[in-house]
């Protein structure tokens, strides 16, 4: 029989420590879902999600009873809705949003990823039709998530769609400012996107991807904490072994929940994303475990190092316990969901700027910020481009969902309660980006893209 | 299908006698037993069941062993072996 102790140490990672199974994603292709009418694919869309999902919340169920694991979050990715709706005879695409939508409600789920574009080296008519719709499908629909890939490192910045993207989540926010502009919280602007993300809000089924398969993503950073208070004083050595070790064994978690869920459903299993995501929940922050390596707030000089060290670290333990390892892995940096990240805005520890330094050594970027609902959309802009700077010269995936918050200034907060949190609004940069952002035309890719 | 129950909870007499009596209602075969009464009369034990042969569902037996904790004061959970195999096997 196994260890007594062993059995001990899982239960209390579950119990005590947060350890959880985030999301089990299905991915489900939409390419044969294209009509010229509109509502007939809104049909076939609807009926295609719901005829593939509509175990998939009980069979997780199933999976968490047996296991004794929590499986937070089932949800939904769909091949990227410009490239499907692009047949329609419409310039509208709000109505798939909200077939969507209701396929989501209908199986359960509480988001569904895909309503995206990809831009990255220039537009189709279906992506500007797209774009253009994703604020008023925001505002319409509760669970679906948008997403729109602007850059990449084979083909550069396209910033054109940087300045629109700008100004898509300005009107996004203000559509929704009744709920503290909570549009822009389901909007993500990528550099580099994946195809197999099982992370909302930028999951979407890549077209490289199967008719139907299963993501996982697990979580973890309570353990890691925790498992990080045995080593106090030690040198890194022993921390990044300490973190290895952590993030193989919840990497495991994940693995056998994937297999289990892609033969009861029948799907085939995608991949296992490595990702640290925080909650809200205390003690199962990414922050307070940078704080346990050794800084007094997260966001001190320091922040940094210890962060790559730690994404690292998660990677390398992660590697080995999964048959395949994809979607974003490393660790995720989101303010509002993060309680330590909160408090370190709060006590103005953590600064954008130091955000974004940690962004080129993380997973994704700069997520869940909350900046004053006076920023300019060529701002916004502008730090779209620096991110996408940073992924696309690091050959990594970065992202922005930040939320302007209409009618409040810095040091006023937003609240969104469950896993999005709540966010101090943080100081942006005063001076303008308006010339540099207006320029538009496209930033030529790296020259290490020419790697052929 | 193999299963790890866990008895956790404050030491007292008759834990063995009570769980095992509920386990063999169910027709849970116990394969091995790992018992121990750490400080503080801190009552330990994992169990290895065999549930293939059980009259009712797994979640029927997870529910009645919780409902079983919650009345003797302890907790009480039963999990499949694979998830611990998964975690601390290569």
């Amino acid at each position: 029989m196994i260890n007594i102790s062993d059995i001990m140490q899982t239960n209390d990672m579950i119990d005590s420590q947060h350890l959880d199974i985030r999301t089990i994603t299905m991915g489900i292709s939409l390419r044969d879902c294209c009509d010229p009418d509109i509502n007939k694919c809104c049909k076939k869309i609807y009926d295609k999600i719901v005829s593939y999902a509509q175990n998939l919340v009980s069979v997780a169920q199933e999976i968490e009873l047996e296991l004794g694991i929590p499986i937070v979050n089932k949800r939904i990715s769909v091949t990227p809705v410009s490239i499907i709706a692009e047949s329609c005879e419409t310039d509208d695409y709000v109505p798939i949003a909200k077939a969507l939508d209701e396929a989501a409600k209908k199986c359960g789920v509480n988001f569904i990823g895909g309503f995206s574009a990809l831009v990255h080296k220039g537009y189709t008519k279906g992506d500007r039709n797209l774009i253009v719709s994703i604020p008023e499908a925001l505002r319409q629909t509760e669970r679906v998530c948008a997403s729109v890939n602007v850059a990449s490192t084979k083909s550069g910045i396209n910033m054109d769609a940087v300045r629109q993207m700008g100004e898509i989540i300005k009107e996004t926010a203000e559509l929704t400012k009744d709920s503290d502009g909570i549009g822009c919280a389901k909007l993500v602007v990528f550099a580099n996107a994946v195809e197999d993300n099982p992370f909302m809000a930028g999951a979407f089924h890549g077209v490289g991807e199967a008719e139907c398969v299963v993501n996982v993503g697990v979580s973890g950073p309570g353990v890691v904490y925790h498992a990080l208070q045995s080593v106090k004083n030690e040198s890194f050595d022993v921390v990044a072994e300490t973190i290895k070790k952590t993030a193989f064994r919840i990497t495991r978690m994940g693995q056998i929940v994937a297999q289990e869920a892609s033969k009861r459903l029948g799907v085939q299993f995608g991949i296992v994303d490595l990702s640290l995501a925080p909650t809200p929940a205390k003690g199962d922050s990414v922050a307070r475990i940078l704080e346990e390596i050794g800084l007094e707030h997260c966001g001190t000089h320091g922040t940094t190092a210890a962060l790559a060290m730690l994404n690292d670290a998660v990677k390398k333990g992660g590697v080995m316990a999964s048959s395949h390892v994809g979607g974003l892995s490393g660790a995720f940096i989101p303010v509002s969901e993060d309680e330590g990240m909160i408090e370190s805005v709060r006590t103005g520890a953590l600064s954008i700027d130091k955000l974004e330094a940690m962004t080129c050594v993380c997973s994704v970027g700069l997520d869940m910020i909350a900046v004053p609902g006076d920023t300019s959309a060529a701002t916004i802009s502008a730090i779209i481009a620096d991110e996408c700077a940073i992924g696309v010269v690091n050959t990594k995936t970065t992202a922005v969902r930040v939320i302007p918050a209409c009618g409040k200034k810095v040091g006023d907060e937003v609240e969104y309660g469950g896993l999005l949190g709540s966010a101090p609004v943080m100081p942006v940069n005063g001076y303008s980006s308006e010339v540099f952002v207006s320029r538009g035309g496209r930033i030529p890719a790296p020259m290490h893209s020419l790697k052929n | 299908m193999k299963a790890i129950v866990t008895v956790i909870g404050k030491d007292r007499v008759g834990i063995i006698a009570e769980v095992c009596s509920l386990l063999a209602e169910l027709n849970v075969n116990i394969n091995d037993i790992n018992q121990t009464v750490m400080q503080n009369d801190f009552f330990t034990m994992v169990m290895l069941a065999d549930v293939s042969q059980s009259s009712v569902s797994f979640g029927e037996i997870s529910e009645k062993l919780s409902k079983k904790g919650e009345e003797m004061g302890l907790s009480i959970k039963i999990q499949l072996e694979d998830i611990f195999n998964a975690m601390h096997r290569i």
